[in-house]
């Protein structure tokens, strides 16, 4: 099958960059969106163009090195889908693809598709773990966790760290992402001694990195590819509540 | 972990602080709202009633005048609180996509920066219309009902009402479900059912008023 494609393509950080235009003509319906873009880079490589930068590691939807706006959604139109996992049967002969990089003023453009969310890391760097004592390894249940509570900090902790949540929202704001951290650990009890700095010092990391604030409206929760939910927010902006006022 | 201190001021500067103000703050105009429509429904119980009840208003001047600094104190609160959010989220994405879709927001939610500041223009309208009476030519002080009556006459400011109420509808749709995400309460599918069915019976429960007055129900 035939795709049309509309990339943005940036140089590096300073120079204006564009959307280009190109033919991809013999796609493969089971190839991903990332190895579409592999082939269509063999092309212009072959042609001594400069290949698509877009980054990648795992392609199996665990990673989240991968990511980038198709059509205007982030990661393409199938839900709990990462573009590497999201397949090219998809979509229709013919179909055209507008293909962007995360725009959020906390997420500069390197090149091409490639976003630099550093951000992220000092967000986690900032109260994402608990503070252990070292030596020899605990023995194991001594510390009992309720079911419900390691279920929920389970699918808390499923978030990959990709950025669509910034690049889906209005606002470019990192809630779901700062949200799915604190939960992941204040719902578990060696996350407890810590959990009420935790949600200070990352809320306010989070604030400083320039991202939006949330708004409530859920374009983040529709386009996660780990279907995070909003109520890791909510949990969020209580932990943090409660530190401020009490 | 490093330590952050915590209190008021580092509260009020971060995004999680203001929307808690904007929460809290809503919470209270909304109660407003919902008073004010008791009030208003005694419309269809004759001039009689609706006169009396504003004389009894009227006639606790402390009662009166507490409310309407505190509605005065939120609301430039909820607004305040708002621009500030506005501008850092308007930052927050200095260029734009080419394409962008909406893929799980209401239409409500996409449009409170919409429905916020109209609703605003609305109430100063409004109160221009039955508490000061500077753009009624047929107000009289203390004559709620006929002046209601009077203003509902007129197609051009039954029309703006019935706008504004159908914005607050909206506004409230969104905002009352979300004042619970915003304070740390989640449970979505309910909450958004209750502020839809609570913003509907609100709305309609005001546009009754002009709508009835118009049909010559009320007169
Ligand atoms: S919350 Fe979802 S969308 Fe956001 S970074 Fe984590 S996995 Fe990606
Ligand atoms: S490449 Fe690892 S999640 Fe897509």
């Amino acid at each position: 099958m035939k795709l049309i494609l509309h990339v943005w393509r940036q140089k590096n950080p300073a120079q204006a960059g564009r959307m280009v235009r190109y033919e991809a003509n013999d796609v493969n319906p089971d190839m991903s969106m990332v190895e579409l873009l592999d082939v269509v880079n063999e092309e212009l490589i072959l042609k001594s163009e400069e290949p698509i930068a877009f980054e990648h590691d795992c392609r199996e939807g665990i990673c989240g090195s991968c990511g980038f706006m198709i059509n205007g959604i982030a990661h393409g139109p199938e839900a709990a889908t990462t573009v590497c996992q999201l397949s090219m049967r998809h979509f229709k002969d013919g179909d055209e693809l507008y293909i962007e990089p995360w725009r959020a003023k906390a997420f500069p453009i390197i090149k091409d598709l490639v976003v630099d969310r550093s951000a992220f890391d000092r967000i986690i760097e900032a109260g994402g773990y608990i503070s252990v004592p070292t030596g020899s390894a605990p023995d194991g249940n001594v510390i009992l966790v309720p079911k419900d509570a390691s279920d929920r900090a389970m699918d808390a902790a499923a978030c990959i760290g990709c950025g669509a949540c910034v690049a889906a929202c209005p606002n470019a704001s990192a809630a779901l992402f700062t949200g799915a951290k604190i939960a992941h650990l204040g719902l578990l009890p060696q996350g407890q001694p810590e959990r009420h700095q935790r949600a200070l010092s990352m809320v306010r990391q989070f604030n400083a990195e320039q991202f939006g604030s949330c708004t409530n409206i859920g374009e983040c929760e529709a386009v996660c590819p780990k279907e995070i939910k909003l109520e890791v927010i909510a949990r969020m902006n209580r932990d943090f509540i409660h530190a401020s006022l009490s | 972990m490093s330590v952050v201190s915590a209190g008021v001021a580092p509260f009020y500067s971060s995004t999680v602080g203001k929307k808690a103000v904007m929460a809290v703050s809503g919470c209270v105009l909304f109660l407003f709202v919902l008073g004010h429509l008791a009030g208003n429904l005694q419309i269809y119980e004759g001039p009689e009633k609706l006169d009396n009840y504003s004389r009894l208003l009227h006639s606790m001047p402390a009662l009166l005048w507490g409310a309407r600094i505190t509605l005065l104190v939120m609301v430039a609160l909820h607004i305040w609180s708002s621009i500030q959010l506005a501008v850092r989220n308007y930052e927050a994405r200095p260029t734009g996509y080419v394409r962008k879709k909406a893929a799980g927001s209401s239409y409500a939610s996409r449009t409170m920066y919409w429905s916020g500041p109209i609703i605003l223009a609305f109430v100063i309208y409004h109160l221009l219309d039955f508490t000061f009476g500077t753009v009624n030519p047929a107000f009289q002080v203390g004559n709620v009902y006929a002046n209601v009556v009077a203003s509902f006459q007129l197609p051009l400011v039954s029309g703006f009402y019935i706008l504004a109420m159908v914005l607050l509808c909206m506004h409230l749709y969104h905002g009352l479900w979300s004042m619970f995400q915003s304070l740390g309460f989640h449970r979505a599918t309910t909450l958004k059912r209750g502020a839809a069915v609570v913003a509907i019976l609100i709305a309609a429960g005001n546009i009754s008023i002009p709508v009835s007055v118009m049909a010559g129900l009320v007169k």
